[in-house]
């Protein structure tokens, strides 16, 4: 007997701060298995607990996983943390027309110091029209991989107008290669998209950084999947909360930040059935608040701030205040540190010494969390006091930023997801506040659902002959999405990005095409009505 | 006396943003510019804001701008060199000494920029500007509705290419000026109208000021929105949705036309908005809603920040703002020089305050 097309299983994985969050959906996206471990130091062994705990809760149906899907915050927060960051050799190919903002004018002091390995700027790159600003200087390239040679881990190359005319980076990859050999990897700006040299140029040095924060993550992923003898595939969730091929983790590991706020919104439309709300991730260092439009989050115009670096990383558009569960209470103010995942240990309910906001929220009869009466036990003279003001304080400030990011709109509802969800009130400066099942672990149903992506980029003619272009070009992406495994039934377009490109007569649009869809499964037969029975 | 207004590091962001705003959409995004300024003000220090009447009366006063298409700038910083290369053409043609730089163009990145350069030629910024917004043509200037002349132009490039021409007037000082642009990479320093502190009725005045306290009110509002109508004394034409974008990039500008449909108490409504890299006509259905030489500018509804053409998206959320020009480009020798017909429209132009009042007349 065929086994039923719907026992197929997805696995999304997120590793958070605190806890790592594993949950097995099926072919209908309901939630058949879930578990919660904590994170640990090597990332490694949490999320193999989460996943091996599912994995037993689904019993013999784990043979039907055909999918992992990871959605992790290791790179961000290797950025924000400054570790694990490889140093990383920075070359602008510009000659003197970008002199006027030297690279990474804009980092962060700390950062610059961990990331930068050496700067150079040498003789290249183009004008837009093709014409080279220089001769790509071979020499000073060479004297700068000299220099660097032993220090650095990784080489960032930006030229002007890379992403159009790409070559004379080609050529430094080719160079990296045979002066420093294969072990240095090389991050090019024009894979790291669209114009705009110091944005761009930002992107490249933080993913040439990151390069060894997610090879970590990379190799214990397919670790656990093969020590399970998983049939499955694996992937990575992505800042525009579609999926990358593990494979590809390592080469483009900057696209993961960001993945977490996609998936926490995600997770929270399908927990719910809502399309368009408010989201509130209560971790255990944040609250993210994000928005919830027609089913997808909505994307901050400007690209991503990073660690205090400004990308052209396209992400949802989150505001973060600084309390969550793990956040400590201290005698005059909240935060912003937070005890993170020693919460177990540390936080007055579990028999620790640090009054935190989980602490603060139990007392308040918010959340059932360890050991109530241990507050009581240590209870002097204002720590009650101190606890119950730290709850006063996460209100304001929840529900100023839910009014920012509302502006002032109070017709949709907040859904409170994370591990700290329990935390928000009922009501949250005049939003109905939604709890729905399985919030706890809202973003990893979220990458789950996770949808493939197919991008498409070229250059069609301005004028008349634009539209049949752009159709074309739609249609190419659509094709690629379904080609990368995306449901023929489901792929739709979602953003078209328009460069003019063309100077002096000749007419021209660079045009970039992304088409989503949900991830089919190969032995997925379209779903009928039949299926719903 | 009162204390000299200085510009900081620390006013760019405000500086920037207000700039946006009067950009109407074009003169090209802050953002490159912004880090540009801003290096060059940690570098060189703090630039002195001045009045035309702060001047010596025997100084020039050089107003300066980038010329070329947006996206070019955005990828292509330029050298930071160029203003010191421009000044020292300007002082051996004429022979006289530069006191002061100024804005040929507030809005936009041209609104930015002359603060850095004025930081590495350790000179003061005249709080003044050419047009009170950003217009797509070097001949669109008060200096020239004012009745002067080009006299000398100077071009420098990214590359240090300088060029200095003797146009027979404004329109030419156009033509010549955008062909070498064009050479340049679609990226040039401009110089041209050189002043004095007597061309006093060939300035818009007080226009950096106003910027930034634009910029101020933007950032701070606690209704961002409401705050910028406010502050702009400005009409908001609707709120809604972007569908369609059509651009298109000829002979440097970025040309085409995008279309607002109206959401919440707007819905049903279309407007449709023209635009040469600034945005110049809002239109619904057949009737002129705003238009050139008032300021169209379309914003982010949640926000407040402008968005400029070339950043303009399908699925963006926005309201469209609309405000009066400086009333030197409503006299018929303004309206010829910027009014619609310069940019080959044929309707006639009406102020803005004007399309209001029959509208809400159509309304009754």
């Amino acid at each position: 007997m065929t086994r039923h097309p719907s026992s197929r299983l997805r696995i999304g994985i997120d590793v958070g701060g605190t806890n790592t969050d594993a949950v097995a959906l099926d072919a209908r996206d309901r939630l058949v298995a879930r578990a919660k471990r904590p994170t640990t130091d090597d990332v490694t062994g949490g999320m193999r607990a989460a996943l091996e705990a599912v994995l037993a809760e689904l019993g013999e149906r784990s043979r039907d996983v055909r999918a992992v899907m990871l959605g992790t915050t290791h790179a961000t927060n290797a950025v924000a943390e400054r570790q694990g960051l490889a140093r990383v050799g920075v070359l602008r190919i510009a000659g003197p027309v970008a002199d006027a903002v030297p690279p990474l004018a804009a980092w962060p002091s700390d950062l610059y110091g961990k990331v930068v390995a050496g700067v150079a700027g040498v003789g290249g790159g183009h004008l837009i029209d093709g014409h080279p600003v220089a001769p790509l200087d071979i020499e000073a390239v060479k004297r700068f991989l000299g220099e660097v040679a032993g220090r650095a881990e990784a080489i960032a190359v930006t030229s002007v107008f890379g992403p159009v005319h790409p070559e004379h980076e080609l050529r430094v990859a080719e160079l990296v290669r045979a002066e420093l050999g294969t072990a240095v990897r090389v991050s090019m700006g024009h894979q790291m998209g669209a114009l705009g040299l110091l944005a761009r140029e930002n992107s490249t040095v933080l993913n040439a950084a990151l390069g060894p924060a997610i090879a970590v993550v990379t190799a214990a992923l397919s670790r656990v999947v093969t020590d399970h003898g998983l049939d499955a595939a694996t992937y990575f969730a992505q800042n525009d909360g579609t999926l990358m091929e593990a494979a590809h983790a390592d080469r483009f590991p900057v696209l993961t930040i960001g993945s977490g706020p996609s998936n926490s919104l995600r997770g929270a439309a399908l927990l719910t059935g809502r399309s368009d709300a408010i989201v509130a991730d209560v971790g255990g260092t944040t609250t993210d608040l994000g928005v919830l439009v027609d089913g997808f989050a909505r994307e901050s115009a400007a690209g991503c701030v990073i660690g205090g670096v400004q990308t052209n990383l396209s992400m949802p558009d989150v505001l973060s205040i600084a309390y969550g569960g793990g956040t400590v209470v201290h005698d005059a103010r909240v935060g912003p540190d937070s005890v993170d995942r020693a919460i177990t240990t540390r936080a007055l309910v579990f028999g620790g010494d640090t009054p935190t906001l989980s602490d603060a929220g139990v007392l308040a009869g918010r959340i059932a969390l360890g050991d109530r009466d241990r507050i009581a036990d240590r209870r002097d003279g204002g720590a009650a006091a101190r606890l119950k003001t730290a709850v006063e304080d996460f209100d304001t400030e929840l529900s100023h930023a839910v009014s920012l990011v509302s502006h002032g709109r109070r017709d949709q509802p907040v859904i409170a997801v994370g591990g700290a969800a329990g935390l928000v009130p009922d009501t949250v400066g005049g939003h109905a506040v939604e709890r729905p099942r399985n919030a706890d672990v809202a973003n990893a149903v979220g990458a789950a659902i996770a949808l493939v992506g197919g991008e498409h980029e070229t250059v069609v003619p301005a004028g008349s002959g634009r539209r049949e272009a752009l159709q074309e070009a739609r249609a190419t992406a659509v094709e690629r999405a379904i080609e990368r495994g995306a449901d023929p039934d489901d792929v739709s377009v979602v953003r078209i990005r328009e460069v003019p490109l063309s100077y002096g007569g000749r007419r021209s649009i660079r045009v970039t095409v992304k088409a989503v869809g949900r991830l089919a499964d190969p032995g997925l037969p379209p779903q009928t009505a039949a299926d719903y029975e | 006396m009162a204390e000299p207004m200085v510009l900081t590091a620390d006013d760019l962001d405000d500086l920037a943003l207000g700039c946006a705003v009067y950009g109407t959409g074009g003169g090209g995004d802050v953002s490159g510019e912004l880090l540009a300024a801003s290096v060059a003000l940690k570098t060189y220090g703090d630039v002195p804001l001045v009045p035309m009447t702060d001047l010596p009366t025997d100084g020039l006063i050089l107003p300066l701008s980038m010329i070329g298409a947006p996206t070019v700038a955005l990828e292509m910083p330029g050298s930071g060199r160029e203003a010191e290369a421009a000044r020292a053409e300007v002082e051996r043609l004429t022979g006289r000494r530069v006191v002061a730089v100024m804005a040929a163009e507030i809005g936009g990145a041209n609104g930015v920029a002359p603060v850095g350069w004025a930081a590495r030629l350790g000179l003061p910024l005249l709080d003044a500007d050419g047009m009170g917004r950003a217009f797509p043509e070097l001949q669109m200037v008060s200096m020239h509705v004012a009745g002067l002349k080009p006299e000398v132009v100077v071009l420098v490039d990214a590359l240090g290419n300088t060029a200095s021409l003797r146009p027979v007037d404004a329109v030419w000082a156009e033509r010549w000026g955008r062909a070498l642009c064009v050479a340049s990479g679609s990226s040039a320093l401009m110089a041209d109208h050189l002043l004095t502190p007597a061309d006093r009725d060939a300035v818009v005045h007080g226009s950096v000021s106003r910027a930034l306290e634009v910029g101020r009110v933007l950032r701070t509002a606690d209704e961002p929105m409401d705050a910028l109508v406010a502050a702009l004394g400005a009409r908001s034409l609707v709120t809604g949705v972007l569908e369609d974008v059509d651009r298109d990039t000829d002979e440097g500008f970025v040309r085409g036309s995008v279309t607002v449909s109206g959401r919440g108490a707007d819905h049903g409504r279309h407007l449709r908005i023209e635009l040469q890299n600034e945005n110049l006509v809002a239109w619904e259905g057949g009737a002129v809603l705003a238009s050139v030489p008032d300021l169209i500018t379309v914003c982010d509804t949640q926000t407040g920040i402008p968005i400029a053409t070339e950043s303009l998206r399908f699925g963006q959320r926005v309201t469209v703002l609309a405000w009066p020009c400086d009333p030197l480009w409503r006299t018929p020798r303004g309206l010829e020089v910027a009014g619609p017909a310069a940019f080959g429209y044929e309707h006639h132009y009406m102020p803005v305050e004007w399309t209001g009042l029959l509208m809400e007349e159509g309304r009754r």
